[in-house]
Parts: C-alpha cells; structure tokens; sequence
C-alpha cells in the first residue's frame, strides 16, 4: 500500500517538509494574496506576465500569488545578521503555456537569505539533489555557473541584443546559431562553441574549461571546483552535471544556477539558483539562492484498484447485519464499498454478497 | 528506446535515410504501408511520421525524445528544446510577399496575411511597423489578390506558386532550414545515444560538403 503511494504528490512533499527541517529550515506560510505593485516592478521576474488581479474591499488592487520568492522577499528585513532559512510549499497561478488559462500550480521550494557564504551554496544545491533524491532513483542535477558565462561573454565585443541572442543560443544548445551570431559581430565563436559542448561530469567540464583563457584563473571556475567537488562526495555524485544550458534571466539572477530532470518527466521539475541581483534590485544588500520543486509535474499513479472489496447488499436486507458485515471487513484496514448494484468500471480485489447465510464471496480477482 | 518524431513527407524519408545511413535502420518502415509506428527493437529506435508542424510538439512534451523540424515552426511557437543541429536540407525563405510592383503605403496600417503570427509579429514590431495581422491557414496567396491584405508572410521555396498567381517576395525575413530537436529532459537521460545520432548526421553533411 505505501509503495503503490510512494510517489504520490502528498507523500512528496510530507517527505520535501522532513528534508528541509532537518537542515534547519523554517515553514514560511503566507497569505494566498499579494498586492499587485510588487509583480509591477519585477515582471521580468515572473515566468508568464498574465495575473490575476481583483480589488480589495478597501479598493487596493491585490494579486493571486503568481510567484512565492519575491514575497519571502518583501517580507525578510536587511541586516539580521546570519542567514534566514525558510521553506514552504504553496499554490501559485500561473497561466500554462499550452491552453493560455489560469492553473493552479503547486510548488515546493526554499529560499537562503542573508550573508550567503560557499558553504550556504554547497548546502541548498545539495538540498536540490536531495530533494530529486526522494522524488525518484533516476534524476540529473544540471548546475551552471552564470560567473562563467558572463566571462566568456564579456571577453568578446558584443552588442547587448548580441548578447542575448547569444544566451538563447546556449540555452538551446544552438552551436549553428552561436556561429550564426558570431559571425555577423565579427567575432570568434570559439569559447562560446566550447561553453555548449562542455557538459557531463564536474571533473572532465572543468578540466575542459581550463582551455578558455578568461576563465582559466578565474574566481568563478574555482568556485564552481569547491562546490562541485563538496557535491561528489554524496551518495548522488553520478547525478552531479555541468551544463551551461542552464541560464536564467542574468537581470535577477548570478552565480550558481541549477536545474533538476526526472527521467520520464520532460521538462525540468526543480529550477533554482542565486538572486542577488533580485534583491538588489528590490533595495536589500543581502545576498540570497533558492530553489523551487514543481509538485504538479510528479506523475500521479492510476492505482491497480479503487476499492479492496465490494459487498453488494439488497436493500431489503438488515442494516445492523449490514453495518456489522462492513466493521469485520473494515477492521484490518481493508477498504470496502457497500453497493446495492455493481458499477462495471469500478475496479476491485473480491466481490461479495450480504445473504441471509452471512457474507458470501461471489468472484475472486485477486 | 529512443523515440523519433519524423515529418510526414518528402523531408522526412530524406531524414530517415540519413538515420539509416548512420546506423539506425529500421527496414519496416518503406513496407508501403498505412502504419504510422516503426520499431527496430534490436538497436532500440522507433520511428513515428507526424505532421510537420506538429514535431515540436511532441518533442517538447517528451513523447519524441528527438525530431526533425522546420526552423519556421521554431520560431513561430518557441518550444523549450535543444537545438542540436541545423541539418541543411528542407531550405527555403521565409518572405514578405506582395502583388508584382507592390509599394508600401506607410501612412496606414499594413494589412497582413499569414499563417505564421508570432514571426509576423516580431518582425514588423522591430521595424516598428504597425500592422493588422489576419491569420490564415492555406492557400495565403489568395489573401492579396482577393485584397483580403496587403502583404502575406509566407515560406518560398522556388518561387513558382508566386509567380503563377502574380506575386513576388519582397523582403526576405529569415532562411529557413531543417533542425534535429531534442528534448531537455530525454537529453540528460539518453545523452550518449542522441550524440552518436548527432556525430553521424554531422559526418554525412560534412562529406557532402567536401
């Protein structure tokens, strides 16, 4: 019974909740509500533009909550000194790309706000990992690092539509297309060429990124050589990958990006990274890197039955019989549906009669 | 298994025998039959024909981990794929086109016709153009010469079925060619065997450029 639900999404996040709190991260519960003010100055932030929106009985325009980061935000003060932990797991509503109406998203996710230090970085991506970890045996950790990036980048002469052209480019992977662009700025496509096909395992990426001459010495690749090599030492380090085809919007976004895949889910279910720029933006000095955990892609299960038993009863007969007939069959945690007539698409285990003889079994599946 | 969404038609059997020729044949598929699934259990490759524009789709929603699709389609739904190679075959253009001796009226709305919206869209709003986009899905040309518009968007390939009905392209908006997708999530999980595709298909264009 627990394994038919193992994957379900209640247990999920029942088991995200454990992970969490044993490294010390708090429930953060918030209002479904949001005003509307704070989406208006970070709409690049959000991952689709459309909200919903209705007016307070005090005439305040107020938001269904499309996004859980930017209010853990607002509501965390400056300069506390050390580092805010918070989890949570909350519904969002988002338009879905597909029918272009409202969904109702569930999400899971944390966020580490304060005096980020490496060893706060190690410990959420970990926690990403972890938390694929509990989802399924079969996951891949992509992490980047937009430090590397913007390296390259900046090394070369490039316009700012050039450059985010270029960044689309990585993010498909498009090395034609990094060509494509390269050639029209008149610059060479090499570094970025090497950026794409430089994925896979930490050790053998950044052996390979030691070939690129702004990245070689830089900060940025010994950082990613510490975390990464913290990681390995985990029971997940063959599910550790460098891919620079991670990229999230570098306005809000810096540092350590990552994503997590399930294998038979095809898109990515866990996207997280560091947001200081976001918190500057949004006027707080401190630093901040989370994560969130997209619940709705798990697969829910078709169970093999509904039900454990049927008992079919006539509605003449004795309902103390009845009720009784029901507790005995109850008792050792087996589900049972009294029905007068049966339903031919509800599946069950065994079929039985309530007669006047006492419970009689009519089929047997099982 | 990897799960190949090729386009019904004649790019997807130029496709398939480039699939073939590196290495992943799957005889069943030229039995001229009604099917639309193939499977070559052996080397683990199942083959299915879908209509062209509909392969991003299934690439994006990961029931084709790989496919083949027109860079027109790329543009004009912007799925969340890999773009792993640009297979140059299947080119053409994709153009502004008008009745012969056509002249832009700037001073009103342009009305235009198309079956591709999103590309339309942004490549009159760079030139800052203000448009009225009427979208059709067939036979466009009709749409000037019945003054339905003023221009359509459409692809051109070798131009004839412009000139027969008295049309001409008057500004090309981007080259079109064919492109092998992948999806993200398959990536990571059938890497090696997606990249032996990819290293093939490359070598063949690379000998037949030489």
């Amino acid at each position: 019974m627990i394994s038919e639900n193992l994957r379900s999404r209640e247990l999920a996040v029942f088991n995200l909740r454990g992970l969490y709190k044993k490294y010390g991260f708090l429930p953060y519960k918030m209002s479904k509500f949001e005003e509307y003010d704070l989406y208006v100055k970070n709409k690049d932030f959000l991952v689709s533009e459309s909200i919903i929106t209705f007016t307070d009985t005090d005439g305040k325009l107020l938001a269904l909550k499309p996004d859980v980061t930017l209010s853990i935000i607002k509501n965390t003060k400056d300069d506390f000194g050390g580092v805010k932990k918070v989890f949570y797991d909350e519904n969002v509503y988002r338009v879905s790309k597909g029918t272009g109406s409202y969904k109702e998203i569930m999400q899971a996710g944390l966020e580490c706000i304060g005096d980020i230090d490496d060893y706060n970085i190690y410990e959420v991506i970990s926690l990403a990992a972890q938390s694929l970890e509990l989802l399924s045996d079969d996951f891949i950790l992509d992490i980047s690092h937009l430090g590397i990036v913007s390296l390259v980048l900046d090394s070369l002469d490039l316009t700012e539509v050039a450059k985010r052209q270029l960044l689309s480019a990585i993010s498909e992977k498009n090395s034609s297309r990094v060509q494509e662009i390269c050639k029209n700025e008149n610059v060479s496509d090499k570094d970025i060429n090497l950026l794409i096909s430089s994925y896979g395992k930490p050790q053998d990426v950044i052996e390979k990124l030691k070939n690129i001459e702004v990245v070689k010495d830089s900060e940025a690749l010994s950082q990613l050589t510490k975390i990464t090599s913290l990681l390995l030492d985990s029971s997940f380090d063959d599910k550790i990958r460098i891919d620079f085809s991670v990229i999230n919007d570098m306005g809000y976004y810096n540092g350590f990006v990552f994503r997590g895949f399930i294998n038979g889910i095809s898109s990515g279910i866990l996207s997280g990274g560091q947001y200081d720029a976001l918190m500057q933006k949004m006027k707080h000095t401190s630093r901040a890197i989370g994560f969130a955990v997209y619940i709705d892609m798990l697969p829910t299960p078709s169970p093999e039955y509904d039900v454990d038993t049927v008992l079919l009863y006539d509605k003449a007969c004795d309902l103390k019989t009845l009720n009784e007939a029901i507790k005995t069959l109850t008792k050792d945690g087996k589900s049972v549906s009294a029905q007068t007539s049966l339903d031919e698409k509800l599946m069950y285990k065994q079929l039985l009669r309530l007669s006047e003889k006492g419970v009689l079994e009519v089929e047997n599946d099982a | 298994m990897l799960n190949v969404a090729l386009p019904k038609g004649r790019l997807g059997e130029k496709v398939y025998a480039m699939f073939e020729k590196a290495g992943f044949p799957c005889p069943a598929i030229k039995e001229n039959s009604r099917k639309l699934i193939f499977e070559n259990e052996e080397i683990g490759i199942r083959y299915f024909w879908v209509k062209p524009s509909d392969v991003a789709i299934y690439v994006e929603h990961g029931a084709a981990d790989i496919g083949i699709a027109g860079k027109d389609i790329l543009l004009e739904y912007t799925p969340d794929i890999y773009e792993l190679l640009d297979l140059d075959i299947g080119k053409c253009r994709m153009c502004v086109c008008a009745k012969k001796g056509f002249r832009d009226n700037t001073q009103k709305t342009l009305k235009v016709a198309t079956k591709f919206t999103n590309i339309t869209k942004n490549y009159y709003a760079k030139m800052g153009r203000d448009i009225d986009i009427i979208h059709l899905n067939g036979s466009i040309e009709l749409a000037p010469i019945l003054n339905l518009s003023d221009v359509i968007v459409d692809i051109v390939e070798t131009g004839t079925t412009l000139k027969e009905n008295n049309l001409e392209p008057v500004e090309t908006i981007v080259p079109i060619s064919a492109r092998l997708i992948a999806n993200k999530s398959s990536f990571k999980f059938k890497g090696d065997k997606i990249e032996k595709i990819v290293s093939a298909l490359k070598m063949q264009m690379e000998d037949k450029n030489d």
